[in-house]
């Protein structure tokens, strides 16, 4: 049984995320360089859409990273505000900027993928507008994180914001679709597409692992730099092996 | 009961302050109304179109109004130490809160209510639209007060709050805004606004239940 409490200190988890770090870059990597073969060259061309609905390889992958990445950092806060871990705030403001750029990933390639399939760049659609506005959720949570000077009363008014957040997320995105729905007009049915291939399928699961292992890699380095910030003055940074080489 | 005396005092203190300096009250109010006349102005006199859009456009412009009075909700009360010593009073601090919140909103929310009409004569919108809109209003404005004193507690110190508040709170007025000017355009389209107004009566009761509790945590966070 591994003792997690340990590994909630700054101090133990450090060394941990170090060593963690080069293991998911190399997966992510890995698991990046095999989703993009089975998406160009493995998977088949669609017959409706040609060759440009590969973009689906990235752009489905970003959206789930996108709304795991919220819940994940609304797990972390509800564990900060309960256990009153200093890890935790760390966690959340390093996995923050990473979801942001998933939804903006998830948006832009979305986009892309629109113009030629529906022949408009944007359409009103929910799921569509609910993704715009995880992004904004994200933005806000920055902005305010970065607003507030002190690092501690910014992690916990964060975890409280991510926490109402994502208490909102499914009531904004059933109001966006039935408010969709009311204004039928000129909307596009994203949801009539043909039954996937399952190559395809595989490819977007490979994809979706790569951003896993990125995430996770990137999210780990940013807490560690955190770490380094705001503890720089204590016993256990100044005895790091790099801080000892550098001084 | 020792609570709801609590309660009434926290919001007669701030009805009383509200008194005392008018002008801030009715900046927003006059907002509002600069807001909805000058959105014609942008798009046109045209009647078809003004009544299409009136809904949504008195809609924002109620929730930017509401924004205007978030930041005067805890500032000056953080900014004279009253606020600590609330949090300190033996009664609980949401009761107070809550109080608060009702304050605001009788200030900011309920004008906007009563000036509705008005300002739906001038997008030409029919009576009984005019009644569901306020109606929407009054159902819909209390929860804007509610999910804004959560952005304006937790931006309580922060560099820039003002802005900040604004960019916080609202993604979450999305689905009040949906609902309450849905209402009025599904009413209009023959529809029915009942499901509307029961969809915008759930969110005021779960927002009245847990929206008092978590500004309290929220303001215990910048106060600590």
């Amino acid at each position: 049984m591994i003792n997690w409490f340990k590994y909630s200190a700054p101090s133990t988890f450090y060394p941990l995320a170090g060593k963690l770090i080069p293991v998911f870059w190399t997966l992510a990597a890995l698991l990046g360089a095999i989703g993009l073969y089975i998406s160009f060259f493995v998977a088949p061309t669609d017959a409706q859409q040609g060759e440009g609905y590969r973009i689906i390889f990235i752009h489905v992958p970003a959206s789930w990273m996108s709304m795991f990445i919220y819940c994940i950092m609304a797990f972390w806060s509800l564990l900060g505000l309960t256990f009153n871990t200093r890890l935790s705030g760390m966690m959340t403001r390093a996995l923050a900027p990473t979801g942001a750029l998933f939804a903006f990933l998830s948006l832009w390639t979305g986009a892309l993928w629109g113009k030629p399939m529906w022949g408009a760049w944007w359409v009103w659609d929910a799921r569509l507008t609910s993704e715009l506005i995880l992004f904004f959720l994200y933005i806000g949570f920055m902005a305010l994180q970065a607003a507030i000077d002190d690092p501690r009363r910014a992690d916990r008014a964060g975890a409280l914001l991510s926490l109402v957040g994502v208490v909102n997320v499914p009531i904004i995105y059933f109001s966006v679709k039935w408010w969709n729905t009311l204004h039928q007009g000129a909307s596009v049915s994203l949801t009539k597409s043909p039954s996937m291939a399952t190559t395809m399928l595989w490819g977007m699961l490979t994809m979706a692992l790569a951003f896993w292992a990125y995430t996770i890699a990137v999210a780990l380095m940013r807490a560690r730099t955190i770490m380094l910030e705001r503890e720089g003055n204590t016993e256990w940074v100044q005895h790091l092996p790099d801080v000892k080489e550098a001084a | 009961m020792p609570v709801l005396a609590a309660y009434f005092a926290a919001l007669q203190r701030d009805l009383l302050l509200v008194m005392r300096r008018k002008t801030e009250v009715l900046t927003a109010l006059f907002f509002f109304v600069i807001v909805t006349t000058l959105l014609p102005l942008g798009i046109g006199p045209e009647p078809d179109l003004l009544r299409k859009i009136a809904p949504g456009a008195m809609w924002i412009a109620a929730l930017l109004a509401t924004l205007l009075g978030l930041q005067r909700l805890f500032a000056a009360d953080h900014a004279d130490g009253t606020l600590e010593q609330m949090v300190l009073s033996p009664e609980p601090l949401s009761v107070l809160v809550a109080g608060k919140i009702t304050a605001h909103w009788l200030v900011c929310g309920l004008p906007l209510v009563l000036l509705a009409p008005v300002i739906g004569l001038q997008f030409d919108l029919p009576a009984d639209a005019i009644g569901i809109l306020m109606l929407s209003l009054l159902i819909g404005t209390p929860l804007l007060s509610l999910l804004g004193a959560i952005g304006a507690a937790l931006t309580l110190g922060a560099r820039g709050s003002a802005l900040l508040v604004s960019l916080l709170v609202m993604p979450l007025y999305i689905p009040t805004l949906i609902f309450g000017a849905g209402a009025v355009e599904s009413y209009i389209a023959g529809l029915g606004a009942s499901g509307h107004f029961s969809l915008l009566g759930a969110l005021l009761i779960l927002a009245a239940a847990f929206a008092p509790w978590a500004t309290t945590a929220a303001l215990r966070i910048s106060l600590e």
